[in-house]
């Protein structure tokens, strides 16, 4: 299942990347794969812009905006002039996940 | 910390350090149905610390979790004939993946938990074995740094760990992938449903009044015997958003949610419309209004599924809100001027 196309923030920096392979690991969706030495991003619309890739890189190689994928919390955060927020832990009766 | 177990197969059994069992029991079940009907959701938790599942000894391997209880049992129940260490980091009830997006399952929270277990004096070897899930809000190597510990990252199911540790802590391409499948949709269908009940009664309940108007004034025998249409047809729309659309989910080709919602209502509005009599000008009103419902209904699906990004679900919002609004709007202008010509 892939979402929309030609959306998701992820840039990924060949130049810093070292080809650790840890995005590999971590990402959800097999956005990338090593190859030569370096990650290469194979279908970029496949990104749901998790995060887990960006963090866990340690030469800051890849950027992603990174949030929750929720209409609701969207929502939330228009309402209350905030980021977008899923409200799961607070004691609102939220909860999208 | 964290609240207090409120299950029995959970209280402590050893004095310094529980043991879980790896079998789930009818307590642990009903528990879960009860997550799932939002029933007192809020206080699912376990507390945090570490447990033991069989015998583990300085050299066993250390699986960390979330303190949510339905992430914690799915665990255990999958670790029958191992010996492990389970860590429950505190992530406030909240299930691995969310709790991670969230900052709960986070890097600080999980070199706080190392620490305050002491892990280092209970087992020999300097790794954990982390959920795939947690990654977006746990970078392993700051966990390497700030504890000596190497953080390893699991496969992304529980039913996947044995196979994990068997294989020497590797998962296959297949472990690291997140999927969703219809039975896992389908188990979300009843947390949505129970959700928006307020938003389905007070909609259906308005509609039962506008159903009364006339150009005479108000009619309670036309309340009784013309409400039946807008009622079908707006609880049709939240089936329509929330279950059809959600089961079918890769079955239509439109990729945005709210274009998959308002098909459903779509076919919903020519199917009742062909099987009820009402008047044309009825029958459009209730269609603009079980398509908006259905297509907001399904946008909010985003939430619960595996796949949406942030960036997609914004772009989506963009255009779907403002016709969502607009045709329910149009909808109910059309439906009362239909009762008052």
């Amino acid at each position: 299942m892939q979402y929309l196309r030609n959306v998701v923030t992820l840039k990924l920096d060949n130049n810093l990347c070292t080809g650790c392979g840890m995005c590999a690991i971590v990402c959800p969706h097999a956005v990338f794969e090593i190859n030569k030495g370096k990650a290469h991003i194979i279908d970029i619309d496949d990104c749901m812009e998790c995060g887990a890739c960006a963090i866990n890189c340690r030469f800051d190689a890849i950027s992603v905006k990174s949030g929750v994928g929720c209409a609701a919390g969207i929502l939330n955060g228009i309402l209350n002039g905030t980021e977008p927020s899923c409200d799961c832990t607070g004691d609102g009766k939220a909860s999208c996940c | 910390m964290a609240n207090l177990l409120n299950v029995q197969s959970l209280r402590p059994i050893s004095v310094s350090i529980p043991t879980v069992s790896s079998k789930l029991e009818l307590s642990d079940l009903l528990g879960a149905l009860k997550v799932r009907f939002g029933i007192g959701r809020n206080n699912y938790t376990i507390t945090s610390g570490l447990y033991k599942v069989g015998k583990p000894d300085s050299q066993s391997d250390v699986l960390v979790s979330a303190n949510y209880k339905l992430s914690f049992d799915v665990l255990r129940k999958n670790l029958d004939s191992l010996n492990v260490w389970i860590l429950v980091i505190d992530t406030k009830g909240v299930n691995v993946w969310c709790a991670a997006g969230k900052g709960n399952f986070g890097t600080d929270n999980v070199v706080k938990s190392i620490k305050n277990t002491s892990l280092e004096h209970i087992v020999k070897h300097r790794n954990i074995i982390l959920p795939q899930l947690s990654a977006s809000g746990v970078a392993a190597y700051k966990v390497k740094e700030q504890t000596g510990f190497r953080a390893m990252f699991g496969p992304v199911q529980a039913k996947d760990i044995k196979a994990f540790i068997e294989a020497g802590h590797k998962a296959t391409p297949a472990m690291r992938k997140v999927t969703f499948p219809m039975k896992e949709r389908a188990k979300l269908i009843s947390v949505d449903f129970m959700n928006a009940k307020y938003k389905l009664l007070l909609a259906m309940f308005a509609f039962f009044i506008f159903s009364g108007l006339d150009r005479t004034g108000f009619l309670f025998m036309k309340m009784f015997s013309t409400s039946l249409f807008p009622l079908i047809n707006i609880f049709g729309g939240y089936v329509a958003g929330i279950v059809i659309a959600t089961l079918f989910l890769p079955w239509i080709p439109f990729r945005a949610f709210a274009l998959k919602g308002a098909f459903w209502g779509l076919i919903l509005t020519v199917l009742l419309y062909s099987l009820i009599e009402v008047s044309y000008l009825e029958g459009i009103s209730m269609g603009l209004i079980n398509i908006s419902i259905a297509s907001f209904m399904t946008m909010n699906f985003t939430g619960s599924s595996t796949y949406t990004s942030l960036s997609g679900v914004q772009k989506e919002m963009k255009w779907a809100v403002p016709f969502q609004i607009g045709f329910i709007a149009l909808g109910t202008i059309l439906f009362i001027i239909s009762k008052l010509v």
